[in-house]
């Protein structure tokens, strides 16, 4: 097992490296700079500045500078937000992103248990036609579609919501289930179908032959063991989550990261770039990683073998 | 189980999704494609006294901002979509492919390196890797679809060398092996034809991939800029339009993102389909 969690850290690690370098090259190489603006700088000022954030030292140098700082946990200046580095903007930012994907991941867990539980037990039935119907569509709905039906219908129809505000609980649903849509679908059809192959098993007919009632055959039996494939899910679902939030946050004007990264995109705000994808990064691999650690756990034939 | 509930899948209501959806995108297609022959609009004609009109007769998804004619930009940013999703899996397909048939063919060190690649690229951010991709390869139809198939690539990686192990331990491919034949040979001719399923599933659900992607992107204004082309410009782009003036003109954007929705629906609907056709295991 020691051996199993070594190297999934190390390989975590190396992911990151190579997002690290990989973002620092491609920034690089793009055509286009942080201080190109309509109006040319005075060459003077803009020698200045590029030494101030040694943008004129050889790329080596500053991409050395770079690792060796954000070893340390520094990940630079902003370049367009001159009162905040970019760890700054990271503690402020990533908290409001962490509670919409947390908000996002329960709401779809809530919405797909019960409906893939019911599909799965009814299956062939209108509700299972329903479920599946409405799995595939949430599938393909992209957010920033599904984030617009919502605040047409919700908020500028219904004027129910106020769009456009992250401050009580009720400005955050529209946006938890532009959010969590997706992931609801793409879970729904996952337990119904491992819940049907499940409910097929031995070991259920065993159980109802021993006389259990169907509730604690099908819910305690039936969906405890459906639940490990879930499980493996979660690392690409935590993936389409950090993508999802950054067209959420820009529909729903929330300040969280994915909306920092999309302006420091256009401003070639580089640290700022890199920052954020590298957080982006880390709690990806960090999801991965625990999702191995569980499965080892649950399944111990992945870490042995 | 019983088993009977399963066993027809040929006579089921879904077929009536799995028709519409061709239908849908050979429309799309034909229409996209023909669009200056079918419109008698030109994309970027724009008309003053016909500014953000409703549907009617003479523009049946009405006009936008500038007064151009929304079924018009409709039509011709199929094209763009299209050509994007269409592009991208193929671009993907054959990078993946041709990496993971020599991978799990030749085997042995060479295959356990190359796979520690894709494990790596498996973990990248795909999406930011895109938005940063797309920054180099320049933002317009091509350099999208470039970027885009760097991303996915591993995907088919991933799958072909996985069919390929699965395929070694063929009986047949031991006596092809037993009688003489090159790698090379076996390789074509045995082994690539039987790995073929899989692939073409996952071509399928690429395609959907992409034209969400390039779509996204291009809404949140890091996608396709390029806003004279005269080819034809993102859904994504229009969806944005409309977006802006969402509260009024609520048409603006309802075309563009059921033109978006559908496509994704469609391939998708056809993807499963294709899944479950080639492998009857999976049901």
């Amino acid at each position: 097992m020691a051996l199993f969690v070594s190297r999934r850290f190390l390989h975590g690690l190396v992911v990151l490296w190579v997002v690290a370098t990989l973002t620092f090259v491609l920034l690089r190489l793009a055509p286009g700079g942080p201080f190109d603006r309509e109006r040319r700088l005075p060459p003077e000022v803009l020698a200045n500045i590029e030494a101030k954030y040694h943008l004129d030292e050889p790329l080596t140098r500053q991409y050395l500078r770079y690792v060796t700082a954000a070893l340390r946990g520094d990940l630079g200046p902003s370049y367009k937000y001159l009162d905040r580095g970019v760890n700054e903007i990271i503690r402020e930012t990533l908290p409001v992103s962490a509670h919409l994907g947390i908000l996002a991941i329960c709401f779809a867990l809530l919405v797909s248990l019960p409906l893939g539980t019911l599909a799965a037990y009814f299956r062939e039935s209108w509700i299972d036609r329903c479920c599946l119907l409405g799995a595939a569509m949430g599938i393909s709905l992209p957010h920033f579609i599904l984030g617009a039906v919502l605040i047409w219908a919700f908020a500028l129809q219904l004027g129910w919501f106020q769009a456009g505000r992250w401050d009580t609980l009720g400005s955050a649903i529209l946006p938890t289930m532009t959010l969590g849509a997706a992931p609801a679908a793409y879970l729904t059809a996952l337990i119904r179908s491992t819940l049907l192959e499940t409910l097929g098993a031995d070991f259920i007919r065993t159980a109802r032959a021993k006389g259990l009632r169907e509730t604690v055959v099908v819910l305690k039996h039936g969906l405890t063991h459906a639940l490990v494939p879930v499980l493996t899910v979660m690392g690409p679902l935590t993936a389409a989550l950090l993508t999802g939030s950054f067209v959420v946050e820009y529909v729903f004007a929330i300040p969280g990261m994915g909306r920092f990264f999309i302006t420091a995109v256009t401003d070639r705000d580089y640290p700022l770039i890199m920052g954020v994808t590298l957080v982006y990064t880390a709690l990806l691999v960090g999801a991965n990683f625990l999702v191995d650690l569980l499965y080892g756990y649950v399944d111990p034939r992945i870490r042995t073998g | 189980m019983d088993r009977s509930a399963n066993q027809n899948p040929s006579k089921r209501p879904a077929d009536l999704l799995l028709l519409g959806s061709v239908f849908f995108i050979a429309v799309m297609v034909v229409t996209g494609f023909a669009a200056p022959w079918i419109s008698p609009y030109a994309p970027g004609g724009l008309q003053q006294e016909r500014i953000l009109e409703p549907p009617t007769w003479s523009h049946w998804m009405g006009t936008d901002g500038l007064g151009r004619d929304l079924l018009t930009r409709v039509l011709y940013g199929a094209r763009v979509s299209i050509t994007v999703g269409l592009g991208t899996a193929l671009m993907a397909l054959g990078i993946g492919t041709a990496y993971g048939l020599i991978s799990g063919f030749k085997g042995g060190a060479l295959d356990n390196y190359m796979m520690r690649v894709v494990d790596i690229f498996y973990s990248l951010p795909d999406m930011l890797m895109f938005i940063l991709l797309s920054l180099l390869f320049g933002r317009n139809i091509v350099g999208l679809l470039v970027a885009l198939g760097l991303v996915t690539w591993v995907r088919f990686a991933r799958i072909a060398r996985g069919q390929v192990l699965q395929a070694k331990e063929f009986a047949y491919i031991e006596g092809a092996r037993a009688m003489g034949a090159s790698r090379r040979r076996i390789l074509a001719r045995h082994i690539l034809p039987n790995i073929v399923g899989p692939i073409i599933v996952t071509l399928t659900f690429s395609i959907p991939a992409a034209i969400l992607a390039e779509s996204t992107l291009s809404f949140i204004g890091l996608g396709i800029n390029d806003p004279y082309s005269s080819w034809g410009t993102s859904w994504g782009t229009l969806a944005q339009d409309g977006w802006r003036a969402m509260r009024t003109y609520p048409h603006v954007i309802f075309f563009p993102a059921a033109a978006i929705f559908f496509t994704i629906l469609a391939f998708n609907t056809v993807g499963n389909w294709l899944r479950d056709f080639l492998d009857p295991r999976g049901k």
